[in-house]
């Protein structure tokens, strides 16, 4: 068949077929709303593939799961939301310290708590900012489609195995649930074998995977060295798409689905004579901070639009550091903004009035 | 027999441990450096070695990596089970070796050894149970004798406020699927030589593929049992081992082996393949004029609502268009309602939610009640005349009224009103492409035998919109 084949399929499944093409060998998984279409995906396709797909008893068994098979060389993956997340948080701490290869797709549901199953962006402290104890990062993806999902989790096993280090792919109930029109890459790939894991061989006999350096001087080492890896992956890797940036007198910084909705906004905005723009970020961490000061500086108006309390505007805001005028457009709850309230509230800034 | 030799599983010196190159960091008379020793002897006299992968856990025994000449992987705590199960699907032939200690496997652990037990996962677990929290410095473990003073018993363990203390032996023996389930006693010298035996055969069996072994170790642990070894050991005997009886449990081991439930492999064209499965090349659009339809199709859970929306999403997609489709999400999905939201268009599609629909399916009376206010000036609203008895009270927009669930029920299947509706909605608007619609249609439906009658109904719809609408 001809590498231009598409397909209509939700973003969940999207990321199976991404990961398959990716070489990912194994999916260990447990169902949550609105995630659980990626584990029924991986028992389907992992199996028919000849790969592995394994459902635990829970999410702290899946990501322990995935530290033992990424020690053991395999390139792993899994998918929650939210509360699936929290509990994940210790095991994804212990694969940072011991800098495993792993990728996990979050489907971002309201919260806290059990919340509701519609979609937030109230994931994004706890991927973007580490999640479990510990100074560690993660790299965290964010799509805005079924194509960026197929695509980020494709890429994320490549940069996993690069640095060491787990790759997030940061979704919503509405990326993950809506279906697109999804174009395969047309290369499999696969991992090489890693000199620092366990195969059960005579070769990697003398290795340890461990986070544990009792050892003040040498956790202080290790954690520098973390450090390093981190401001590297800055240097070397991130991604973002703008939408009429260059003119625009009200700039959106919006990921995910409210990326769209804010990309429907512009449109609008402009046919109504308002110059807006979107800065949508492909990747959280690293935030695209140094496009986002060169656009801050000529004293646009930048709009920090996500269906959370703030928490990536704290990012903006404080990349701006007081130089651009910053406003907040959050909604919580599984509340999903419409177009028309977006268009509306940039018509009363525009007309010099408060929100 | 008389060991003279430190066992070659061993590192000859322990370099990992900085300070103290050859000796342990285990206090003195505790069970660990017996338990340890049987292990490595045990792994050199059957030459698996360099196949071993031994997990150590959070507890004293962090830190068998500094002794154990293996491969190691250090887990968190009450996790060595998940972490021992993860690597086992990775390399079928690595030998895992998974040393708990009570605190470990017994509390914090539980769910993690009891499912690995079930899944039959092919590993040897060491359960070192010495009644009591040893790295964190003497607090109640779930084994903790009744009476038993520790720091967080300073009483003694009450089975009124702590519960009882659990056999972990016994729970094992509860599941199924565990091939082999022992308990030994590190008390006495010949209790030692019996273990020394068992922990052999625990690890046979996983050589030989049988499935999970559990080995309950009863072990001393003198300094937080606030006494010196000898006493220790006469404690154990005393105390620790009329609660934990010492006896083998369960013994499988003659069973036949399951069946190896290898997958088949799959080269890199047939994976592909497999993922293009119902996928299509699009044609490319067969006109340069923009175009954005934003439909919404709605009804009652059972019409096809979600099924017609894919069906279109589908069809436009193979004519070259930009689609979305996007399953109800709001308030109106209580009582059995259903809607699909798709957009297609020449362009970039933005928001894929449709709050302003320039189409309306509407397949029952609350579909229409609910959206009809909601369509654009100028839109079409389709209405399922069978179902809805109301009129469209709106002058701004364009309806057509079709008997769609009757003419579905004259055709045979309540069913496919949704094709029908479909069908002129694309005639309508001159979207229709009726042999790409057809091309399209087998693969959205998903009871098979029902695919000729649903393209008769696009024929029949088509009919019937030659007859009334043109």
């Amino acid at each position: 068949m001809s590498e231009n084949v598409k397909q209509l399929i939700k973003g969940n499944e999207a990321a199976v077929y991404g990961a398959l093409m990716g070489g990912a060998t194994h999916f260990f998984g447990y169902p949550i709303t609105p995630a659980s279409e990626i584990a029924q995906g991986a028992a389907r396709y992992f199996t028919l593939a000849g790969r592995h797909f394994l459902q635990a008893e829970s999410e702290v068994a899946v990501i322990n799961m995935l530290y033992g098979s990424a020690a053991a060389g395999a390139r792993v993956m899994t998918a929650s939301s939210g509360p699936g997340m929290s509990l994940m948080a210790e095991g994804l701490s212990y694969i940072a310290g011991a800098e495993l290869p792993c990728v996990v797709v979050d489907v971002q549901r309201a919260g806290p708590g059990l919340g509701n199953i519609w979609p937030e962006q109230s994931d994004y402290n706890i991927t973007v900012k580490g999640g479990g104890h510990g100074n560690y990062k993660s790299i965290v993806l964010a799509p805005h489609s079924a194509q960026e999902l197929c695509d980020f989790t494709y890429q994320a096993f490549e940069l996993a195995d690069r640095y060491r280090i787990t790759v997030i792919i940061l979704a919503d109930a509405y990326i993950g649930q809506m279906m697109e029109p999804v174009e395969i890459p047309g290369i499999v790939l696969q991992g090489q074998r890693k000199d620092w894991a366990l195969y059960g061989d005579r070769e990697s006999r003398g290795n340890l995977v461990t986070s544990i350096l009792m050892d003040p001087q040498l956790q202080s080492e290790h954690n520098w060295m973390l450090q390093d890896k981190y401001e590297q992956i800055a240097r070397e890797f991130c991604l973002w798409d703008e939408v009429e940036t260059e003119d625009a007198e009200y700039l959106f910084v919006a990921y995910g689905i409210t990326s769209r909705i804010c990309h429907s906004a512009v449109e609008e905005l402009r046919s109504k004579g308002i110059k807006a723009g979107l800065l949508r970020p492909q990747t959280l961490t690293p935030f695209p901070q140094k496009r986002l000061k060169e656009l801050a500086s000529t004293g646009r108006t930048i709009i920090s639009a996500e269906l959370s309390n703030g928490m990536m505007a704290e990012d903006v805001d404080r990349i701006f550091a007081g130089k651009a005028e910053c406003e907040r457009f959050c909604w919580l709850g599984g509340i999903i903004p419409s177009v028309q309230d977006i268009v509306e509230r940039v018509g009363t800034l525009a007309r010099g009035g408060t929100l | 027999m008389i060991v003279k030799e430190k066992p070659k599983a061993f590192y000859d010196t322990f370099e990992r441990k900085g300070a103290g190159e050859k000796v342990t960091h285990y206090c003195p008379g505790c069970g660990h450096g017996t338990a340890h020793k049987l292990i490595a002897e045990v792994l050199a006299e059957m030459e698996i070695q360099d196949r071993t992968i031994f997990l150590s856990p959070v507890g004293c025994s962090v830190f068998a990596y500094y002794y154990m000449d293996t491969g190691n992987i250090q887990c968190a705590h009450g996790r060595a089970p998940a972490v021992g199960t993860g690597i086992r699907r990775t390399r079928k032939d690595a030998i895992l070796i998974s040393y708990q200690g009570d605190g470990d496997l017994a509390a914090i652990g539980t769910a993690e050894i009891i499912h690995a037990a079930n899944r039959g996962e092919n590993l040897t677990v060491f359960f070192i149970n010495n009644a009591i929290y040893g790295m964190t410095g003497g607090q109640m473990a779930p084994t903790t004798l009744e009476g038993q003073k520790t720091l967080t018993t300073p009483l003694g363990r009450s089975p009124g406020r702590d519960g009882h203390p659990i056999g972990m032996s016994e729970v094992m023996a509860s599941l199924k699927t565990p091939v082999f389930i022992e308990r030994v006693s590190l008390s006495t010298p010949g209790k030692v030589l019996k273990a020394r035996k068992v922990f052999r055969k625990a690890l046979e069996n996983q050589v030989d593929r049988k499935g999970f072994s559990f080995v309950e170790v009863l072990s001393p642990c003198p300094i937080n049992w606030k006494m010196d070894p000898v006493e220790a050991r006469k404690w154990m005997q005393d105390q620790l081992e009329p609660l934990y009886p010492v006896q083998n449990f369960r013994d499988h081991s003659e069973i036949p082996t399951p069946a190896d439930d290898t997958l088949p492999f799959l080269n890199d064209a047939a994976l592909i393949e497999l993922l293009q499965t119902g996928g299509s090349v699009p044609e490319p659009p067969s006109t340069s004029e923009k175009l954005e339809q934003r439909v919404k199709i709605a009804g009652f859970g059972g019409q096809g609502v979600l099924s017609a929306g894919v069906l279109l999403a589908n069809y436009v997609l193979a004519r070259g268009y930009q689609a979305t489709w996007l399953p109800s999400y709001g308030p109106e999905m209580r009582g059995g309602k259903a809607n699909a939201s798709v957009i297609f268009s020449t362009r970039e599609i933005g928001s894929p939610v449709v709050a302003h629909p320039n189409v309306l399916i509407a397949l029952n009376t609350p579909s229409l009640v609910s959206f009809e206010q909601d369509v654009q000036p100028g839109g079409l609203i389709l209405v399922n005349s069978s179902l809805i008895k109301e009129k469209v009270s709106r002058k701004d927009v364009e309806v057509l009224e079709i008997p769609a669930s009757e003419m579905a029920r004259e055709g045979g299947v309540l069913a496919t009103a949704n094709i029908i509706m479909l069908t002129i909605y694309l005639k309508h608007r001159d979207l229709a492409d009726i042999r790409i619609l057809k091309g399209i249609l087998p693969g959205s439906v998903k009871r098979k035998e029902a695919v000729d009658l649903n393209l008769r109904m696009i024929d029949r719809a088509l009919e019937y919109y030659e007859r009334m609408f043109s």
